[in-house]
């Protein structure tokens, strides 16, 4: 073992917080001059991590959904009554589905339409919580890349009911979605059945409040919020939520994923509709880092 | 005929086995409840749990076990913390150390002190590393980000730290104790 003087010993241990703190504060300014140091090292720790997180998420979810639940038991017979209910419910409207698919196939036909380009998507498990007290955001569990992983930043995620975030890092196990509660989600909407256009910006609570409404058109209590095109980052007509109104003049949006207990997503990319104003350091190393991640 | 006392007996390579892996269980515990918290427990405010329980382990190593946890293990540590989040690396390390060079100082009058004395000062300290926390982040997104969030780190700091140093006494007593081996 290495034996130092006793002054020099106490000597290092005055300093070594000095230089410790000196180390860490360049740590943080080289991150803010450069996006891609942080990026990296944290894409570099999370492919490292995927595959423990995956070991020992699968106990959490299997005393969930597994055989183990015990809390479900002694609602079974309700829930069951409660489903056959919106089973038949949602019977009545497939058949109203099926009847406007069909009606809208006939006027694509007559109109001669061009459809949107289909995405590639993959789906991936939520295998940890990577949020902080001001980030929402949750790693996701992808199939090793056939490609370039950096193909998969931008890419819109979903779960089953609505947009739940997007894409901001991908390495070639792990991808962070970037939540739309996340303070730094910004995301281009249209509003109820006329599109009216709005902003919709995540403020670290449960639901993303809407701003830059066109003061003439109030966003109205319940309509449906669904991503635009504008600005290219997003295709247009995915379903994000509801509108409602918290206070007078603030209205929010209600996501229709649930984010809180999200389990699966899909990451659509969109090849043909790669993010345009939207800046994204792995992609542009030349461009000045902004850190603007919608 | 020789008498050494026991801190001179010879060390065989088991013995320093021994008191090498009782010198890491601090601060491997403290990487590992980082990794466990991140699982998605779907616990309401689960996010401010990590610094919470960061800041509660740091705080009672540097006071208890300054040997186990050297400042720039705690450094590391905090990189971890802010890699783990999506926090600009090298903020909760200076926040980490901020937190062990103020405990450091206040060591001579605070290890004899009564639990609640402890529990109280923890609880300044992890206020004003919240506070802290909150300005620095704010410098660097370069707007006012909302305070709420400190107050409610606060609390759970105040609140987590009771169960965490009872847990913390026993390893300090069992798994860590570097002068068992």
């Amino acid at each position: 073992m290495l034996r130092l003087s006793v002054p020099f010993r106490q000597a290092l241990s005055r300093l070594s917080p000095v230089l410790m703190l000196m180390l860490s504060l360049g740590c943080i300014l080289i991150g803010r001059a450069d996006q891609n140091f942080d990026n990296d090292l944290r894409t570099g720790l999370n492919d490292i991590l995927a595959p423990a997180y995956m070991v020992f998420s699968a106990p959490i979810e299997a005393a969930e959904h597994g055989t183990g639940v015990i809390g479900h038991l002694f609602s079974l017979s309700e829930e069951n009554a409660q489903l056959r209910e919106q089973n038949a419910e949602l019977l009545q409207w497939q058949e109203v589905a099926m009847a406007l698919q069909a009606q809208n196939d006939a006027l694509k036909a007559s109109l001669h339409y061009v459809p949107s380009p289909m995405p590639q998507y993959s789906t991936g498990e939520v295998v940890a919580d990577t949020g902080g007290i001001y980030d929402r955001s949750v790693l996701v569990l992808v199939p090793p890349a056939n490609g370039d992983p950096q193909n998969l930043v931008g890419a819109v995620a979903m779960d089953g009911r609505g947009v739940a975030g997007r894409v901001v890092e991908a390495g070639a196990r792990s991808a962070r979605v970037l939540l739309i509660t996340d303070l730094n989600s910004r995301i281009p909407v249209a509003l109820g059945a006329n599109g009216a256009p709005a902003l919709m910006a995540g403020r670290n609570g449960p639901d993303p409040s809407l701003i830059y409404w066109s003061p003439g058109q109030p966003p109205a209590e319940g309509a449906m919020v669904l991503t635009s095109a504008q600005g290219g980052a997003f295709p247009p007509g995915l379903p994000i939520g509801v509108v409602h109104y918290d206070a007078q003049n603030d209205p929010v949006v209600l996501p229709l994923a649930s984010l809180d207990s999200l389990r699966l997503l899909r990451l659509f990319s969109y090849p043909d509709n790669l993010p345009v104003l939207t800046q994204i350091p792995h992609t542009k190393p030349a461009a000045t880092a902004h850190r603007s991640k919608h | 005929m020789s008498r050494l006392p026991t801190s001179r007996r010879r060390q065989s390579i088991w013995r320093l086995l021994d008191a090498a892996a009782r010198w890491v269980v601090p601060s491997a515990m403290l990487a590992f409840g980082l990794f466990l918290l991140g699982l998605p427990f779907h616990i309401p405010g689960q996010a401010l749990l990590r610094p919470a329980y960061a800041m509660g382990c740091v705080y009672f190593w540097s006071l208890f076990r300054p040997g186990s946890m050297p400042v720039p293990l705690t450094g590391l540590i905090g990189v971890l913390l802010d890699l783990m989040g999506v926090t600009p690396p090298g903020l909760w390390a200076v926040l980490l150390i901020v937190l062990q060079s103020a405990t450091f100082i206040s060591r001579r009058r605070l290890a004899p002190a009564r639990f609640l004395v402890t529990w109280g000062v923890f609880t300044g300290f992890a206020a004003v590393v919240s506070l802290l926390a909150w300005a620095l982040q704010s410098g660097l997104a370069m707007r006012l980000l909302p305070a709420w969030p400190v107050g409610l780190e606060i609390l759970i700091s105040a609140a987590l730290y009771p169960s965490l140093a009872a847990l913390l006494v026993h390893v300090h007593r069992g798994p860590a104790a570097v002068e068992l081996a």
